[in-house]
């Protein structure tokens, strides 16, 4: 017998005894109480933190979450202000070399920048983006609930690119603001269907740890700082 | 056997209230020492006496959490799957802690008890979170005379005792013990104020022990202070 | 008494003298609780999502096969393998066998409980690799040989300066007091350790069957490193993992987050549904997935207990619980440490070996109150304790509540054994405290309680009822 054939029979030998659904603590009249995934999952927006309705509430609420979380957020009215943020910044942290992918926002962003960049739309060498000062990559969605960004490796560049570099810049969209984590996995679904890209990720804030006696620290493994830019 | 005045507070009060009393001498315990030990077969005798004693009772009222949450939630444990379990349930429903009855059965929160100090309130690990307890008390010690209600950061933080625990595991219930008495001592109250005889006892005994200024006392007695 | 129950008591009696340690447990699990209030407070309705939770894991957990099934089917078709090993010694053999077939030396790791739990570590490290623990906190304690001191903060009984001697000891650093420094030391020394890795090793808090994915939850960065640059990625998890859908994760994420460190969502949450798929440019050739069961199929037999299958590994329950907080982490002596470690190591180990954890607990509640899925955590302590007395009862405790029940049951004899106790209580202040003292256990540290001149029974008798 095969390792799966004997874990899957225990299992199966194991579950015909039911048990109680947990917070019915009726020890009465023996009837079994039973539910259903689909029954429990329809209300989990109704019970996480509630987001506004309107688009600048959730701008107002991803930039409180975004600001708690030490990152930083800018929403833009158009183009052109987005990319001269990038500029600024490249200039201000001295960046010599930056990683990114191809993109709507991120060519425009990096042709601007005059800049050695290292594309990770192939495959590249992982010690090239190692010795980058910057990953620019575009997300999935932005989520005003918790003030996380939702990326793949399709909207950034691979799996690496959001985590190596010390720095990590997120170009959205407005359209791509989304309320909250419900509404996110309805998009994953909608988008992908049943051909997912291997990776998908939730970064909210920079990388952190509080190992050393519960004191905050930026910049554990993955990135220090995480720059949002809304346009 | 240790604190009568716990039983004779809540006897007065209830008979100043207008309302009859009785007192089953016979029964000695609801059995929790062995049930919480596991000794579920040796807890079931003692079980059924309470049973049957107090079976055309019209109310049954429990000076203590712990004693209180055996009968009203574990006996039903305790007596799943056997001839008792009706009864049990029966019982259950009649069964009130002390202050749960005079606030939620009686909807009485004066009684017109004066007591001049400044106290602090420990919640009683059964009282609060097997019934459900945490209002009842205040609501009763909010309307006694001149008396201060300080609440303590580690109010409902269990206070070490835990039956048979504080005997089989004495360093760690000793040290449970120490951190309520360092939470009491940082309201400054004279007293600390439950509805739980045992945790009186073990706190007090901690705080005798290492001359701690702080003196324990059951609600009741507070309640019935004029 | 076992040797794991000596062990114990004796590493009680030491901690819980400890006053520094006390402190500073105590200091940390403040911090933490005033960010869990307030994070909570967030939520419209803190106490539905725990139902909704504990629905969810119900449904999972009671059709395990078919989701299990379900979520391999799905892995496969997109090119992991799946491997399952029912112990501790079949899994270490799939993985070791992995790891030669691939003529791998260098391993980097994530947080694995699981890993913790069947030894993987030494295994490997028989067997000749370089195992490098890349969790900052699971680093720390490996570089002291040291076991995890809480499942979700490992290091947490560490002040900054033993942290900063142990690296100028094993790395030859700098001392240093800053906390940023002592990260950054670590951070210098991992960052190769990633590029050049063969293998990643991680496990998963949850995976899901709808979709063939597994997530895995962390702050600081290292485990999406671990799964992205070694050409190799191999996940353990347990078997009880399983979720039925893609959106649950909605409820799991953010409630894992709050209960178990007072955050909105932990930094990074991803879903990994295989090696790097067509058209993908980094990302590992092959993904393998262990699934472990370990004698969790033993706890899922046990109806009463079965929902204790359902945790998510937050650490709330150790966080909120007066015995671990005085006792600390390592005392428990068992991978899981605090109520949900008292729980499921009798399953996993053995009841007889560990039911002494079952006894260590005043049985407050405070566990099942704050447990996110509703785990009726205590109540399966009083449980266990009368399925160890039914296996195998200790004949004088068993003897000793017979008497007991006996005596309950004779009011007369009661009445009786209070009037002798009334004169014994003459004579205790001369043994009191040595060891003829039949109170000891009480007396070590407390004052005994007078029995009254009148008893109520006397009283009540006296006023002629």
């Amino acid at each position: 017998m095969s390792e799966r054939e004997k874990i899957l029979g225990r299992i199966r030998e194991a579950l015909r005894v039911p048990a109680p659904v947990p917070g019915s603590a009726d020890h009465s009249d023996g009837a079994v109480r039973v539910v259903t995934e689909a029954e429990a999952a329809k209300h989990i927006a109704d019970w996480l933190p509630v987001v506004a309705d309107t688009f600048d509430g959730r701008v107002e609420l991803f930039r409180a979450n975004a600001v708690e979380l030490r990152a930083e957020f800018h929403l833009f009215r158009e183009l052109q202000e987005m990319e001269i943020h990038v500029r600024e910044l490249a200039i201000a942290e001295g960046w010599k070399k930056i990683a990114s992918h191809s993109g709507e926002l991120t060519d425009r962003a990096c042709s601007a920048l005059a800049l050695p960049r290292l594309a990770t739309d192939q495959k590249y060498d992982v010690n090239e983006l190692e010795s980058c000062d910057a990953g620019i990559s575009e997300c999935d969605a932005l989520i005003a609930q918790t003030g996380s960004v939702l990326v793949s490796t399709r909207t950034a560049g691979g799996r690496a690119l959001s985590v190596l570099p010390p720095h990590h810049i997120v170009l959205a969209k407005r359209e791509q603001l989304l309320a909250d984590l419900p509404e996110a996995f309805a998009l994953l679904k909608s988008k992908y269907e049943s051909n997912f890209p291997s990776f998908i990720s939730f970064i909210t804030g920079p990388s952190r740890t509080g190992d050393i006696e519960r004191i905050l620290v930026l910049g554990a493994h993955g990135p220090r700082k995480l720059t949002i830019l809304c346009v | 056997m240790c604190y009568p005045r716990i039983g004779v507070s809540m006897v007065e009060i209830f008979e100043r209230l207008g309302h009859s009393v009785d007192y089953p001498a016979e029964l000695t315990c609801c059995g929790q020492p062995a049930f919480n030990s596991g000794y579920w077969k040796e807890a079931r005798p003692i079980g059924v006496r309470v049973l049957n004693r107090l079976k055309d009772a019209e109310v049954v009222v429990i000076a203590s959490g712990s004693c209180g949450a055996m009968i009203k939630k574990f006996y039903m444990d305790l007596f799943a799957k056997t001839a008792h379990f009706q009864a049990a349930k029966a019982l259950a429903s009649k069964c009130y802690e002390f202050s749960d009855f005079l606030v939620t059965r009686l909807g009485v929160t004066e009684v017109g008890a004066r007591f001049p100090h400044r106290v602090t309130f420990h919640d009683g690990c059964h009282g609060l979170r097997e019934l459900g307890n945490k209002k009842q008390p205040r609501a009763l010690l909010a309307k006694v005379q001149g008396l201060e209600l300080v609440e303590m950061s580690e109010a409902e933080t269990c206070c070490g005792f835990g039956g048979t625990f504080a005997t089989k595991f004495p360093m760690i219930s000793t040290a449970m013990g120490e951190v309520k008495c360092a939470s009491a001592l940082e309201t400054r109250a004279e007293y600390i104020v439950s509805n739980d005889a045992s945790c009186n006892m073990h706190i007090q005994g901690l705080a005798d022990r290492q001359q701690l200024p702080l003196r324990t006392i059951h609600l009741a007695e507070v309640l019935n202070s004029r | 008494m076992n040797a794991s129950a000596r062990q114990f008591k004796r590493d009680a009696e030491r901690l819980t003298r400890d006053l520094r340690h006390r402190l500073l447990i105590r200091t940390a699990l403040k911090k933490y609780e005033v960010a869990r209030d307030a994070r909570r407070s967030r939520y419209q309705d803190w106490q539905s999502a725990r139902q909704t939770a504990a629905e969810i894991k119900w449904d999972a957990v009671n059709h395990l096969d078919k989701y299990l099934e379900e979520l391999v089917e799905k892995l496969e078709s997109r090119g992991t393998k799946v491997h399952w090993a029912s112990d501790g010694e079949k899994a270490r053999q799939i993985i070791l066998g992995i790891i030669r077939e691939k003529q791998a030396c260098s391993i980097i790791k994530s947080k694995v409980m699981t890993g913790e739990e069947i030894h993987l570590n030494e295994a490997l490290e028989k067997a000749g690799l370089s195992v490098v623990e890349s969790d900052f906190g699971e680093y720390i304690v490996q570089l002291r040989h040291e076991a995890p001191y809480h499942f979700v903060f490992p290091a947490m009984h560490l002040v900054r300066g033993e942290i900063s001697e142990l690296f100028q000891k094993e790395l030859g650093s700098n001392p240093t007091n800053d906390p940023e420094q002592l990260m950054l030391i670590a951070r210098q020394v991992l960052r190769g350790k990633y590029i050049s890795a063969d293998i990643g090793i991680s496990g998963a808090n949850f995976a899901i069957a709808e979709t063939g994915m597994i997530s895995i939850t962390e702050n600081e960065g290292n485990a999406r490193l671990t799964c992205a640059l070694p050409k190799v990625h191999i996940a353990l998890m347990g078997i009880e993992k399983v979720i039925p859908k893609l959106e649950d994760l909605a409820i799991f994420l953010p409630m894992l987050a709050t209960a178990g460190a007072g955050q909105a969502l932990t930094g990074y949450n991803s879903l990994y549904g295989g090696p790097r798929q067509p058209g993908e440019s980094d990302g590992p050739e092959e993904f393998h997935f262990v699934l472990l069961d370990n004698k969790r199929t033993h706890l899922l037999a046990d109806a009463e207990q079965r929902d204790a299958l359902h945790c998510i590994r937050c650490g709330a329950c150790l966080n909120v619980c007066p015995i671990y907080r005085n006792v600390g982490g390592h005392t428990y002596g068992t991978t899981y440490q605090g109520p949900i470690g008292s729980v499921i190591t009798p399953h996993l180990r053995g009841l007889q070996n560990w039911k002494h954890l079952s006894y260590a607990s005043s049985l407050c509640g405070a566990c099942t109150e704050t447990c996110p899925v509703k785990i009726d955590l205590h109540h399966h302590l009083l449980q266990s304790r009368r399925n160890a007395t039914a296996q195998r009862s200790i004949w004088w405790e068993k003897f000793a509540f017979k008497g007991f029940a006996f005596l309950m049951n004779r009011p007369i004899l009661f009445l009786l054994v209070g009037k002798l106790g009334r004169l014994g209580q003459k004579f205790h202040p001369f043994v009191k405290g040595t060891r003829f003292d039949p109170a000891r256990a009480w007396t070590r540290s407390r004052e005994l309680p007078t029995i009254a001149k009148q008893t109520f029974g006397e009283y009540w008798r006296a006023r002629g009822r």
